[in-house]
């Protein structure tokens, strides 16, 4: 399998505090990988690190075979084109509408025809079942329905790479399900690479363990086979070293007295 | 010592980062893409959205000005000559320098607080992320729309302050209107409506420019937002100042 993101050794600080200290990991394509840690513990800035919202002090990022961290400003926006980010709190543009939102790139960032556009909205709108809500405001939606809009954002120009950032904190348990639901759909019926970054291990267990089966309105979501789970991996971040890299069973049954605590 | 030194390299860090923002304002005005819907919205939002408070500036300034010298002109018997010493103050000094400072009272909190929620609430991330250079899209069109709107408010705001004047002047002063607007006209030289017309330039593109880094450097939360609003405010004003004076002392030594 080809590698979509590799870290080779980084490291980030911020003046004298380090946020992430030698840092390395592959994520290979259609696979999934899960950062835990507590917070602080530099979960986040992989994502910023991965999009070059940062720039690591020393270490390697590469996106699909291209070094990210030597490129500059405008090379990046073309790597961005190809990756797809759900932000913490959805980061909806306040100003627009759902649709405005969700088809921003297409609108302001290519020539495609509005018809086009507007018939990709739906689409991915559909996809996060919010299609009647393409009028709205971003303050007329629930924290659920942001973090669903964000998701079919992030969608919008087809990425095969998603960045999740704590995309259920903050949310019921109900709507967190229908968000761990999104992203399990996009993994097993799209094949979407994704790193997904939170502190909720209900959530980070259940996409882990899980399975989308069937199509369209008749998905279920049943424990995932054992080769579906493999594709699935954590990594647990303490004091911005890499502290544990493995499946769900893995880390359930580490003894690690850190990690134990963590789940505990 | 060390507090002076940290202050000190803080200081010179704020601006260093200002320039560059400068730089990458340079660059994208001469590359592509140019959002030229985002510059038409701002012209809107700068230069129609602050008219109301530009003619209101600008009429009881005139007034007031009128009002002062015609007392003290009084002593010296020579009261008619009120709209020459308007005139002059008023296009060449106080136009632009009160319109800039309204307009950064009410623009520069403005695009500080927009720009400062955005960063905090990690929606200029999510435009980088989306592909989007937050310099090119908020950054220029608010600059480009200052840098042009704040001359147009000035001379809005000179032309309704004669206004105001030669109103005081006639039902105030009782002097006719004729000898009023003489005295305007004789009062100014070409040399003082070019000043008048090329400070704004400068001016508006300042109190702009700094608004916008002030937003885009915010941190914190709601509270960061609320400072940054108010340092928006408190150092466009002292820069316009700064800025002005050097100005007219520049252009007192190419021009007069």
């Amino acid at each position: 399998m080809a590698a979509v993101i590799e870290f080779d050794r980084v490291t980030l600080a911020f003046d004298d505090q380090v946020v992430l200290r030698d840092v390395s990991f592959t994520l290979e394509e259609a696979h999934t990988k899960i950062v835990i840690g507590a917070s602080g513990s530099g979960k986040s800035t992989i994502l910023r690190l991965i999009l070059g919202l940062l720039k690591p002090d020393s270490g390697a990022i590469t996106i699909n075979g291209e070094r990210v961290d030597r490129l500059t400003e405008e090379e990046l926006m073309r790597i961005r084109g190809g990756l797809g980010m759900v932000f913490q709190e959805g980061a909806l543009f306040d100003s627009l509408t759902v649709r405005e939102n969700v088809g921003y790139r297409l609108f302001e960032e290519t020539s495609m025809p509005i018809p086009e556009v507007d018939a990709r909205v739906q689409e991915v709108l559909g996809f996060v079942e919010l299609a009647e809500f393409t009028d709205r405001m971003p303050s007329e939606l629930s924290g659920g329905q942001r973090r669903r809009v964000a998701i079919a954002r992030a969608l919008t120009s087809k990425p095969r790479l998603l960045l999740y950032d704590e995309p259920t904190t903050g949310l019921d348990p109900i709507t967190a399900l229908t968000v761990d639901h999104e992203i399990i759909k996009l993994r097993d019926i799209e094949g979407v690479s994704a790193m997904l970054v939170t502190h909720q291990l209900r959530d980070a267990f259940y996409i882990a363990t899980h399975e989308a089966v069937g199509q369209g309105s008749r998905l279920e979501f049943p424990v995932a086979a054992p080769a579906k789970a493999d594709m699935t991996e954590f990594i647990m971040l303490k004091d911005g070293a890499v502290a544990f890299e493995g499946h769900a069973d893995d880390l359930r049954h580490s003894d690690d007295p850190y990690l134990k605590a963590f789940l505990s | 010592m060390t507090w002076l030194a940290q202050w000190l390299k803080h200081s010179l860090q704020e601006v260093q980062d200002y320039f560059l923002l400068l730089g990458k304002v340079g660059r994208g005005l001469v590359t592509r893409p140019f959002y030229a819907r985002d510059v038409m919205e701002q012209f809107d939002a700068i230069g129609a959205g602050s008219l109301t408070v530009v003619l209101l500036t600008g009429t009881f300034t005139g007034m007031v000005l009128a009002l002062n010298s015609g007392i003290t002109l009084d002593k010296f018997g020579a009261r008619s000559m009120v709209g020459q010493l308007v005139s002059a103050s008023m296009v060449k000094e106080l136009g632009p320098v009160l319109t800039a400072l309204i307009v950064c009272g009410r623009v520069g909190s403005s695009i500080a607080a927009e720009l400062g929620s955005m960063t905090v609430t990690d929606q200029i991330s999510a435009l980088r992320a989306l592909g989007t250079d937050p310099v090119r899209k908020l950054v220029i069109p608010r600059v480009v729309a200052g840098t042009l709107m704040v001359p147009v408010l000035t001379v809005i705001a000179d032309g309704v302050g004669l206004v105001g004047a030669w109103l005081i002047a006639v039902t105030q002063l009782k002097v006719p209107a004729a000898p009023f607007w003489n005295s305007v006209v004789n009062g100014l030289y070409i040399e003082d409506v070019w000043m008048g017309l090329i400070k704004p330039f400068f001016l508006g593109f300042v109190l702009v420019s700094i608004g916008c880094y002030v937003g885009l450097q915010t941190r914190g939360g709601t509270q960061g937002v609320g400072r940054s609003t108010t340092n928006a405010v408190v150092a466009g004003s002292v820069v316009i100042l700064a800025v002005d004076f050097l100005l007219t002392k520049f252009l007192f030594m190419v021009m007069y």
